[in-house]
């Protein structure tokens, strides 16, 4: 084994771990909507809000850094260069993790100054890292682009996918920057924290995973090459095409020109259409194998990747995306049921996938199969299922009774907070969040035990015959 | 695409500029502020009125600058946007802070219960001492602002107000909505 790919083990380990501290708090944030008096004055609802979704976004980039130091040396036949340098920024990365969880948890926020900026809270969503944690996230990004980068040039080979990684990762890396400005006018700070915002999770991200569920195919059934290049640049292409001029349905009411009505009502129509590609190519695949394959775990959460994905980000994007809709469902629990199947669907399914693909070549377990995964895999996407119609049901209600009735006053705001749709879908959220923790903790014990006993059966086998 | 989306930007931020088409100057907080109906447009828009100083003070354009960047800093540190929303962007635990300015809450209910001669007045206090003026189950924590910090929120959400968002969100304070 490859030191990059003992690397991405414990990039995986990592992106597990937080995966169960975002389940965490998210269960928690959940839970100030059935009781507000919750952890009043001590714990607040925004600081479980900020260290759910900031785990949410730096479990999935381990899983694809993970992923990626994984399938490098594979492709191309080599160490990755400048592994010790990955190695020591891994361990950084954790200790910067943490340092930021601890602050986050007992420091909360500070005063209106630059300290608060560089070492507390910057209070934009998802970036609300302190600019030193964000600087640490770009040393970690730009030595992994210069691993990726440098090995395929000391390596004098160049694939398909690498083209497109390799492209991939120069947005990744510079969008970033967004993370540090503080920028007086609302209006010009929401543009650009946009572009970092779509341009990652509905720009490079899909791209990314795109060339991640590459590989995984190339692997996992054996499909060529050749389609699976084929497919990748296709979608590539569409995303391009319809993504980038997407990013005008977030331009709406923001100050904005009149214009990006339609425009970002045109192009993010078409969004869902390379994530329907996805679908078509998962289906063929598994048509032409018939559904057969050594790894059913990482099969079926391919497919549920890509199911997810048309569905989560593409259907549910889509429902909401016309102005004319938009006006009423933006801001309200709606966007929270889009952001959690999206997310879930285009890129937690795809990193659990990869990450079963992994265990089972290092295991070297031929049967690799296990009960306790088809019951996380159950759990898993029933709770997540439930919690989106949980808050589509209450978002809808707040877009009729708070937006469309009631003016969007904090009057308006009370009555459909307090309207028993609302609630009800509040607390549909909570059970099936319970549902999705308890899917995790399967997932967890899965992951630790899944293929050994087969793979230990298999050397006895083997040493018998 | 990126081209297109290079001069649609370049646009844009000029439109958004403080100053420009869609977006105030920052001093528009030393003026009446109100939420009508464009028919040419077919939305409601911000309506800029007559002079309407700010806790008993006009600010000079300069002050009003220094102003709204101490709001700013304020909403970033406190972390706003993790329970409300700006223009809809944000957290969807407490209410949308877009048109707030203009919320008949602030005189039906916070005036009256503050003792507070003004609107403003009356934001900067609940502000300060968020648990002494519950109106409803969900309450905003006290995140200890300074009377300082919180007449710079009240003066950003002010000038948040006079923004033109293409008419979000709809109808604004015009409906009463029973309970």
């Amino acid at each position: 084994m490859y030191r990059s790919q003992r690397l991405a083990l414990r990039y995986f380990a990592a992106a597990i771990t937080l995966f169960g501290v975002m389940t965490a708090a998210g269960l928690l944030s959940a839970l100030y909507y059935v009781d507000s008096s919750l952890l009043y004055n001590v714990f607040d609802f925004q600081m479980a809000k900020i260290l759910h979704i900031n785990t949410l976004v730096i479990w999935l980039l381990m899983g694809f850094i993970g992923a990626v130091y994984w399938f490098l040396p594979r492709e191309l036949g080599r160490e990755v260069v400048g592994i010790w340098l990955a190695e020591v920024l891994f361990w950084i990365f954790c200790a910067a993790v943490a340092v930021v969880a601890v602050v986050f948890i007992f420091v909360q926020y500070g005063s209106s100054d630059q300290f608060s900026m560089w070492f507390i809270n910057q209070g934009r969503k998802y970036v609300e890292a302190p600019r030193w944690a964000a600087v640490g996230i770009v040393a970690v990004v730009l030595t992994f682009v210069y691993n990726v980068t440098a090995t395929a040039w000391r390596a004098r080979r160049m694939t398909g996918i690498l083209w497109v990684l390799i492209l991939d990762l120069v947005p990744l890396s510079v969008l970033y920057l967004d993370a540090f400005p503080q920028i007086t006018n609302m209006s010009h700070d929401l543009y650009w924290w946009w572009w970092l915002v779509h341009m990652w999770v509905e720009g490079t991200w899909e791209v990314l995973i795109g060339c991640l569920m590459a590989w995984s195919l190339m692997e996992l059934m054996g499909t060529s090459r050749r389609i699976v290049e084929a497919w990748l640049y296709i979608e590539v292409m569409m995303v391009l095409g319809t993504g980038i001029l997407g990013l005008g349905h977030h331009y709406f009411w923001i100050g904005t020109p009149q214009y990006w009505l339609g425009i970002g009502g045109f192009f993010s129509a078409l969004e869902p259409l390379p994530l329907l590609g996805m679908v078509v190519h998962a289906v063929y695949d598994a048509g032409t194998h018939h559904m057969k394959t050594t790894n059913r775990p990482a099969f079926y959460w391919v497919l549920a990747e890509a199911f997810g994905n048309f569905i989560g980000a593409g259907v549910w994007g889509f429902m909401m995306t016309l102005p004319q809709i938009n006006l009423y469902s933006h801001g309200t629990q709606w966007t929270v049921s889009h952001g959690h199947f999206a997310f879930w669907g285009a890129y937690g399914c795809g990193v659990i996938a990869i990450i079963y693909l992994v265990l089972q070549q290092t295991r070297k377990a031929q049967n690799f199969d296990s009960r306790a995964w088809k019951w996380s895999f159950a759990l898993l996407n029933l709770g997540l299922v439930g919690m989106v119609g949980g808050l589509l049901v209450a978002g809808i209600t707040q877009a009729i009774y708070e937006r469309a009735q009631g003016g969007s006053t904090l009057q308006a705001f009370v009555v459909a907070s307090e309207n028993q749709w609302f609630q009800s879908g509040m607390y549909a959220r909570v059970i099936f969040g319970l549902l999705f923790a308890i899917g995790y903790l399967v997932l967890v014990y899965d992951l630790l035990v899944i293929g050994k006993r087969a793979a230990v059966a298999q050397r006895t086998q083997e040493a018998s015959a | 695409m990126l081209v297109v989306l290079t001069f649609l930007t370049v646009d844009s931020l000029n439109v958004t500029r403080a100053g420009g088409i869609q977006v105030p100057n920052y001093d528009v907080i030393n003026q009446e502020i109100g939420y009508a109906n464009d028919w040419s447009r077919g939305f409601e828009v911000p309506v800029i009125g007559a002079s309407e100083p700010l806790f008993g003070r006009t600010y000079s354009l300069p002050e009003a600058t220094e102003l709204m960047k101490l709001g700013k800093a304020v909403i970033q540190s406190r972390a706003c946007m993790d329970c409300h929303t700006f223009f809809g962007n944000g957290a969807y635990y407490g209410p949308d802070l877009t048109k707030s300015w203009l919320d008949p809450a602030w005189s039906q209910i916070w005036m009256p219960m503050t003792g507070a001669a003004t609107r403003g007045d009356a934001m900067v206090e609940f502000l300060m001492h968020p648990e002494q003026y519950p109106t409803w189950t969900r309450q905003m924590p006290n995140l200890h602002l300074t009377r300082a910090e919180a007449q710079a929120v009240v003066a950003y959400l002010k000038w948040m107000s006079a923004v033109d968002t293409n008419g979000f969100p709809a109808h604004f304070g015009r409906i009463q909505t029973q309970n």
